[in-house]
């Protein structure tokens, strides 16, 4: 397997004004409780991760846990305090502020909560800023900028300024800004918390359809847990600056790590978010006639399943037979492993 | 008991009240105090104390230190006068190359600093003087006069009128469209017809120098500021005396360290006009979104492109407010800095005011706002400006107005010339209308002025009695009548009730200043016509804020009414008071007034805005009616922000005042107007100046302590 895109060993971040030399004095074993006693905040503790190329890694907590200072660490908008960060085997916080600026211009994309949107300059001018900062000529980031305005589907809008737009549109400006150098990262800090639910999910879908086109290592910050494992390929979930657990979707909803994780799986909808690979045997014994590919999201095939006497056949994507499911476990999954189901 | 335990701030203000009123009659006036007028001060008297401190002698009346604290610090004006001429006559010579003499000559580095600075300040004010008059300095600046005897075809022609006005006219339709056009044109038209192009294009040519200078240089110290606090910290002290300074008072020392004339008069407007600059472009910056400042930073910008094309344009609202005060205190210093030199309308104004021909005085005036509003316009509609990058231009349409501005030049020159030939035996009127050869509205407005005085006499001449008989008179005794005790404790407890231990002292320490100076009772004076002045636009200004608020379209209109006032240089507001009541101190009262309302209407009308449209539903829906919800809901939430209006209706009336001192008032500013002619004036003026800044800081202290308890309290902001 290749490198990975963004590497991060034991990253720490800690406001305060000696927070360096308590972090040294602390030998990595940080207590938030007593850094808070002498005056220094704690905001990332020991953070160890990697995300491959093409990944979309999803950082889930709720406010105050962390997640969009991890997120600055790793843009270097603030510097970590401790620990490394490798982005494509670049040591990050040893860049100087030359290099730092050309990784910004050519590798990094960013998506803010409250869009960031520079409000003297139209919808075009503002997806075409980071291009003229580069050096692009005007008249090539303009028509640049119009490509990702027709991306992002506001045409019709470009001469509008923000202050004329919707949230969702203001957000699609966002987004087609971060994109518009063609980044190979791309980080987004809850970019659609402030919209409205139905432009929230509209906007989801439109970005999953961007992903699947574009295909951009991401990070994606969120405090909507059912966000997190709509968009996911891995989840990490913070709690005081920890990442309490980092897994797939269906492992986190399956076997949450601690209590604290267990929590947010508790109301999900598991039918909703596991697959059948997730919860089928490996045995091929006593099998029946109907056959399931393992990629289907349970809820979806639930009915057939359930109407079958005997075990059902899970098939990969060449129809061979890799495991069996039985309908009991259907149930076991759907309803079981609730607090309040006994 | 019971009462003290609920109500206990009450009770403590009651107990100040008490000990005030208890002082002051506790404490006699003594027999031999008087307030002592115009130049007595001067005269030798044996009853007189007297005290050496750094070699200075300080003469003054001694009474009971309850009653009058001896003027401790009547040394400092002195000493400041003192330093200044050693700082400027005598402190290290360095030796200077002279270009005449061809000889080295030893010369104090201030002052030759002062003197590179003039020359430079001199040069551009002439450079854009000459383009628009015509004349010889400029040439003579790069080469000499013996050149130019050589030489007698060498001089700057000057443009013709029409050329300025119609390009003035285009440049306006440029940046906004056919209104500002049309407005900018008449403008000038009305300038030139009216004989009042030359001072005009004169004061022109100082704004254009002084508010670009004084923009940049605002600006960067903003930015340095923003940048390092300890550069804020530095700052913010004298930002705060200089806001507060009146106008008048900067200028003794100017005329010491900078001399008599326009170059002086740049200095001086920009050492007024960059503090509230720096202010604003701080208060823009730190208010810029932190998600945007790192949008750009992850767009890649570098430090410079950060600052100029993220943060600067991010913070454009306040930066502007910040170009329009600019513009305002330049056009404000036009006129007060006639009394160093400079030239132009402020100076025909003063001189017009000085001969009471009020005529004239009105139509400097007016030419003085016009040309203020049209640049506030045009410098608003810049920084609005919009590209436009699909428009497929032609050659001709993307430098339209540069050709029109080169066909507009053609014709007008050829005009001019035409011009030579038509008025042979006259002026050349489509060259220049020379002053006082335009028409002239001034015979109209002083027969209407004296028609007015003639009808109302009567009437005006009984209000003015009354109101200084009764009114102005016993208020002035009162506040004279107090013991500097008295008042001091009086200050010191409101500052200890409002804002605790630490604005107790600040306050303390304001007003011994000006107890230990040796003008405690001037200052008594200027407090009582300040109060007067701001009680009474405090009246005015809630009640038609509140008024126009109730309706939409009247709040935006009184909010313009005000941008323009407010754009108007203070001595106008002179004009008609002087109009209406001749010299008295009526006049300068009714001008304080109106130009104190401004601030106290703008903030109440914002003020009322900012309550929250929730708040107002739910009021609605709890089913109060229109008056319960004004004094229930939206004065309360309202007032902090209008307390801040106050503060502001405290510093345009004190200035107000200070101006005042032209027509010839007893306070703080008739000394100002005096150090100004006086050699030794340099050190009274600023030391009068800090007096009249720390009354308004003192003030300033009270109001802001007391609408930061209220905001927290009310949990705003």
């Amino acid at each position: 397997m290749s490198e990975p895109v963004i590497k991060c060993e034991n990253v720490y971040k800690i406001f305060g004004a000696n927070a360096q030399k308590m972090l040294q004095d602390s030998n990595g074993n940080v207590d938030a409780k007593t850094f808070q006693e002498n005056g220094c905040i704690v905001g990332v503790n020991n953070a160890s991760f990697e995300v491959s190329k093409g990944e979309m890694l999803v950082v889930m907590g709720l406010s105050g846990s962390g997640k969009s200072t991890l997120l600055r660490c790793i843009s270097r908008l603030t510097d970590a305090t401790g620990g490394k960060i490798f982005i494509e085997g670049q040591d990050l916080l040893q860049l100087n502020n030359k290099d730092l600026i050309d990784l910004r211009r050519n590798k990094m994309g960013m998506v803010f909560q409250s869009f960031a949107l520079l409000p003297h300059k139209t919808v075009v001018e503002n997806i075409a800023f980071p291009l003229q900062i580069k050096g692009v000529k005007t008249e090539d980031s303009i028509n640049k900028a119009m490509d990702m305005v027709k991306l992002v589907g506001l045409e019709g809008r470009e001469n509008y300024f923000p202050r004329e737009l919707s949230g969702g549109q203001q957000q699609r400006v966002g987004i087609a800004r971060s994109l518009a150098v063609e980044p190979d990262i791309w980080f987004l800090d809850e970019p659609f918390s402030a919209l409205d639910p139905l432009i929230r999910k509209e906007m989801q879908d439109e970005f999953l359809r961007l992903q699947d086109k574009l295909q951009k290592t991401i990070m994606f910050i969120t405090h909507d847990f059912d966000e997190a494992l709509k968009l996911a390929d891995r989840i990490a979930i913070m709690k005081d600056g920890i990442i309490e657990q980092l897994d797939t979707p269906a492992n986190i909803v399956l076997n949450p790590a601690t209590e604290y994780v267990r929590k947010f799986t508790e109301e999900v909808p598991r039918e909703k978010v596991l697959l059948i690979k997730d919860v089928m045997d490996t045995s091929k014994d006593n099998l029946g006639d109907l056959k399931v590919s393992k990629n289907e999201i349970i809820e979806n095939v639930a009915e057939k399943i359930l109407t079958q006497e005997k075990i059902v056949a899970v098939v990969d994507n060449n129809n061979e037979i890799i495991g069996s499911i039985n309908p009991t476990k259907i149930i076991n999954t759907v309803f079981g492993g609730r607090k309040n189901n006994n | 008991m019971e009462f003290l335990k609920k109500y206990p701030k009450t009770f403590q203000w009651l107990f100040l009240l008490i000990v005030f009123f208890a002082l002051c009659f506790a404490i006699d006036v003594p027999e031999t105090y008087k307030f002592i007028r115009g130049q007595a001060e001067f005269v030798k008297d044996p009853n007189q104390s007297s005290y050496v401190f750094l070699g200075k002698e300080v003469r003054y009346y001694a009474f009971d230190v309850f009653w009058r604290l001896p003027p401790l610090l009547g040394w400092l004006p002195i000493w400041i006068n003192d330093s200044l001429f050693f700082l400027m006559n005598e402190w290290m010579p360095i030796e200077v190359w002279n270009e005449d003499t061809q000889e080295f000559k030893s010369r104090p580095v201030v002052l030759q600093i002062s003197r590179n600075l003039t020359a430079f300040m001199t040069f551009l004010i002439e450079l854009i003087r000459e383009i628009l008059l015509g004349g010889l300095e400029t040439i003579v600046a790069f080469t000499s006069w013996d050149w130019i005897d050589k030489n007698p075809w060498a001089e700057l022609p000057g443009l013709p009128w029409t050329i300025v006005a119609a390009g003035a006219a285009l440049l306006s339709y440029k940046l906004s469209g056919k209104g500002l056009a049309l407005f900018a044109g008449l403008t000038m038209v009305y300038i030139s017809v009216f004989g009042q192009w030359k001072p005009s294009m004169q004061t022109l040519s100082f704004i254009l120098v002084a508010a670009p200078l004084s923009f940049i240089f605002g600006l960067g110290l903003g930015i340095a500021a923003f940048k390092s606090k300890r550069v804020e910290k530095a700052l913010y002290p004298i930002l705060l005396v200089m806001q507060t300074m009146p106008q008048y008072a900067v200028l003794v020392p100017a005329l010491v360290l900078f001399g008599v004339g326009d170059h002086a008069a740049v200095i001086i407007t920009m050492v007024v006009a960059i503090p509230p600059m720096i202010l604003l472009t701080l208060l823009g910056l730190r208010a810029v979104p932190p998600e945007v400042i790192e949008a750009g930073r992850m767009s890649g910008c570098n430090n410079f492109q950060l600052m100029f094309k993220v943060l600067i344009p991010t913070a454009r609202r306040d930066i502007l407010i910040g170009v329009n005060q600019v513009i305002m205190v330049c056009f404000s210093m036009a006129v007060i800095s006639a009394f160093i030199g400079a030239k132009g309308l402020g100076f025909n104004l003063l001189l017009a005011l000085n001969q009471l021909n009020i005529g004239l005085a009105l139509e400097a005036g007016l030419c003085i706002s016009l040309i203020a509003i049209l640049l506030d316009k045009m410098s608003l509609a810049w920084a609005n400006k919009q590209t436009d990058y699909f428009g497929n231009l032609t050659f001709y349409q993307r430098n339209k107005n540069l050709i029109f501005f080169g066909v507009i030049f053609v014709v007008g020159i050829i005009l001019a010339y035409i011009g030579t030939f038509l008025f042979k035996d006259t002026f050349n009127y489509l060259f220049e209308i020379p002053h006082n050869k335009g028409i002239s509205t001034a015979d109209f407005w002083n027969k209407g002025v004296d028609w007015i005085f003639e009808t109302f006499f009567v009437y005006i001449k009984a209000f003015n009695t009354w109101l200084i008989q009764d009114v102005l008179q016993p208020m002035r005794a009162l506040y004279l009548r107090m013991p500097a005790i008295a008042t001091i404790v009086l200050v010191v407890g409101a500052g200890y009730l409002i804002g605790g231990l630490r604005s107790a002292l600040v306050v303390c320490a304001l007003t011994l200043f000006i107890a230990f100076s040796p003008w405690w009772d001037r200052a008594l004076v200027t407090a009582y016509m300040a109060t007067f002045g701001v009680v009474v636009s405090c009246i005015i200004g809630f009640t038609v804020g509140t008024l126009c608020f109730q309706n939409k379209h009247s709040a935006n209109f009184m909010l313009g009414v005000c941008d323009i006032f407010q754009t108007f240089p203070s001595f106008v507001y002179l004009i008609p008071v002087m109009m209406l009541f001749g010299i008295t101190d009526t006049s300068v009262l009714i001008a304080v007034i109106v130009y104190a309302t401004i601030p106290a209407t703008r903030y109440t009308i914002e003020g009322l805005r900012s309550v929250p449209a929730g708040l107002h539903d739910a009021a609605t829906m709890s089913g109060v009616n229109k008056f319960q919800r004004l004094t229930k809901i939206e004065f309360p939430l309202a007032f902090p922000h209008m307390m801040l209006g106050i503060n502001q209706t405290i510093v345009f009336a004190l200035f107000m005042v200070i101006i005042g001192a032209f027509i010839g008032t007893e306070d703080l500013g008739q000394y100002i107007l005096k150090a100004l002619s006086d050699k030794k004036g340099a050190g009274i003026g600023l030391t009068l100046g800090i007096c009249v800044a720390f009354i308004a800081l003192i003030f300033d202290n009270l109001i802001r302590a007391y609408v930061q308890k209220r905001k927290k309290h009310l949990g705003i902001d």
